[in-house]
């Protein structure tokens, strides 16, 4: 039972689709316990398979019992076990705020809807657990595919930002999907740990320096890392709230995570690093470009989600570059910010969950005045906005040290720099609409707000609040984190 | 020139999918109209399944099915046997791209729906005003 307990992470969520697709048809009602149920117990999954992993150590698992290079191959070492934690988690609390807001939008359709999120979750986790090349491409479109569905059930313009995302997706699948093609015609599997121990007989071939690139590429396309990111933006405004919510915390993160399984279980850091240090400063140069640029293109929106979605490309920026600094400061960096920028994102769109239900528009304009009517969810965006700044204790502070560290012991000062401009933007970005939900009132020309404290709905106040508090706890836990599980998870050789 | 031409020749297969994809790549990216997009990227999607189809030929091989009386006599010889696993892969890799073809196929149903043309520019235009 034990052994198998990483099974029942992927599985339950997928048996839960099955359920809530056979039974929400009959009744509505079944809908929020099977849903929570299914995603409650594989978090507690989840955390066993940490607690076992940090007790046991790393383990693979053959399933089917079919030995690999053969059969497929599921890995659970402390990074893996750590993102499993971390999407479970963040996949339950995010399933409040979208049973609310689902109900509300797409009042009979919410069974279609938590069918597609429940085979997302399942895909995530399966991206989080494989070990094989061909099997994650097959997750990655699972994963892709029910995107693209949750983001077309939202209103307006949403089914063509959907269409969109769509061609952009399937071109960076395709692009993985070559590259695996390339490393499988010269090597003959498709095993990570397997082509791992081939590599170095291909090494020196031209065909492997194609595969990583078509590969990695894919990647960034699906990461949104700019000047690949022209599909996020609109993708993840224009999506239902109760989509947001969900794919806008995780989505991005697990592909960097996918980034780096990539690059450290398939290839080597010598072999990315270090025979082309060329490469390697020209990847963290546009990183240090993707950061500012994507800062200085969320100043100019006016629209609270708008402006969230341009700071997750920021962030995607953040995270490549500290995998690409080539030192471990910043790779522990850009791990640990993946956990904590998919709690900031979580809190944030929690925020824009709370502020839809009540005000509806999320325009700047129709946002005076919330810190009188709604108190607590302002404080938990003020505490969501000092992370995404950087100010301790909150968890945001800790990952971007780590990372400027790591730049300045690379000697990378561009991406230093980018990385101070950017929490200097993201200070103005936030202050800004404290600026005007604090300061402003309703007197000039706004239709006043009805009552004067009209809180968030329980379903998304709760699961919000929680988030805040964890940005707080995260960043003070970030000690053992860093000690117990990251440092673990860092390769040899950097 | 004459290597060249003669390195076309002997990878003939290879230069043919990196045609179609291109072909794909270009409808992808230069045609407005939604479906022709939609085409492209099946054009895509296709050359890279031909690439891994035509990667796994074995010239004078015969299908994986085995005696097993005379592999237990005489073992497998390896290069009379085709290598099943590129298009068990692509068996996967096709149903993927129906699956998105399908989905892709329903939205734009709900585009034409809503805004009654499928040219990106008329879209645009009807969204703006």
């Amino acid at each position: 039972m034990t052994g198998n307990l990483h099974i029942y992470v992927l599985a339950l969520p997928l048996v839960g689709a099955l359920l809530v697709n056979l039974l929400g048809r009959y009744s509505l009602r079944l809908v929020p316990p099977l849903v929570l149920g299914a995603l409650a117990l594989s978090f507690a999954a989840a955390l066993k398979v940490l607690s076992g992993v940090l007790e046991h150590g790393a383990f693979s698992y053959t399933v089917g019992n079919w030995q690999p290079p053969f059969g497929i191959e599921l890995v659970v070492d402390h990074l893996s076990a750590l993102m499993l934690v971390l999407v479970s988690a963040v996949a339950l609390v995010a399933s409040f705020a979208s049973l609310h807001s689902v109900a509300r939008e797409l009042a009979d359709r919410q069974q279609h809807f938590f069918t597609l999120y429940l085979i997302l979750i399942a895909g995530l986790h399966g991206l989080i657990l494989t070990g094989d090349a061909f099997n994650l491409y097959v997750l990655l479109e699972i994963t892709s595919i029910t995107t693209y569905g949750l983001i077309a059930m939202g209103r307006g313009r949403a089914p063509l930002s959907s269409f969109n995302y769509i061609i952009m997706g399937s071109i960076a699948a395709c692009f993985y999907l070559l590259g695996v093609g390339y490393l499988y015609i010269l090597t003959g599997t498709l095993n990570m740990a397997d082509i791992a121990h081939i590599f170095p007989t291909v090494q020196g071939n031209v065909a492997v320096a194609t595969a990583f690139a078509f590969m990695l590429i894919g990647l960034w396309i699906k990461m949104a890392f700019f000047p690949l990111h022209g599909w996020l933006p609109r993708a993840y405004s224009d999506a239902p709230i109760g989509t947001g919510v969900l794919v806008a915390p995780l989505m991005t993160k697990v592909t960097v995570y996918l980034m780096i399984r990539v690059m450290f279980s398939v290839f080597t850091p010598q072999y990315e690093f270090f025979q082309h240090p060329g490469v390697q400063n020209a990847i963290v140069w546009v990183a240090a470009l993707a950061i500012v640029c994507a800062s200085i293109l969320a100043l100019g929106q006016r629209d609270l989600r708008r402006m969230l979605t341009y700071i997750i490309v920021a962030e995607v920026g953040y995270m490549v570059g500290g995998v690409w600094l080539a030192n471990s400061q910043g790779l522990t960096g850009a791990i640990l910010h993946i956990v904590n920028d998919a709690l900031m994102t979580l809190c944030l769109f929690l925020v824009v969950a709370a502020i839809a239900s009540r005000v509806g528009s999320l325009h700047f304009d129709n946002l005076t005045g919330l810190y009188r009517k709604m108190p607590l969810t302002m404080a938990a965006f003020t505490v969501g906005a000092f992370a995404m700044i950087g100010v301790p204790p909150t968890c945001g502070f800790y990952s971007k040290w780590y990372l400027i560290l790591g730049g300045i012991e690379a000697g990378q000062w561009p991406y230093v720099v980018a990385l101070v401009f950017s929490s200097l933007v993201n200070a103005v970005l936030f202050f800004r609409i404290i600026e005007i939900a604090y300061f402003r009132t309703e007197g000039d020309g706004h239709v006043p707000l009805p009552g004067p404290i009209a809180e968030a709905p329980q379903m998304i106040l709760q699961p919000l609040l929680l988030a805040a508090v964890a940005l707080i706890l995260v960043g003070l836990a970030t000690g053992p984190l860093v000690e117990q599980v990251i440092r673990v998870a860092v390769p040899g050789g950097l | 020139m004459d290597g060249l031409m003669s390195e076309i020749v002997a990878k003939y297969n290879y230069w043919i999918y990196v045609i179609l994809m291109m072909i794909g790549f270009y409808a992808m990216l230069a045609k407005r109209n939604l479906v022709k997009k939609l085409f492209g990227l099946n054009i895509f999607q296709t050359a890279i399944i031909l690439m891994f189809v035509s990667a796994g030929v074995k010239h004078g091989a015969k299908i994986p099915i085995l005696d097993k009386h005379e592999v237990l006599e005489h073992g497998v010889n390896v290069a009379q046997v085709v290598n099943p696993l590129p298009h068990v892969l692509m068996l996967t890799a096709i149903v993927v791209s129906v699956s998105v073809t399908g989905v892709a196929l329903a939205i734009l149903q709900r585009i034409y729906r809503r805004y009654g043309t499928l040219e990106e520019d008329e879209i645009l235009e009807k969204i703006k005003e």
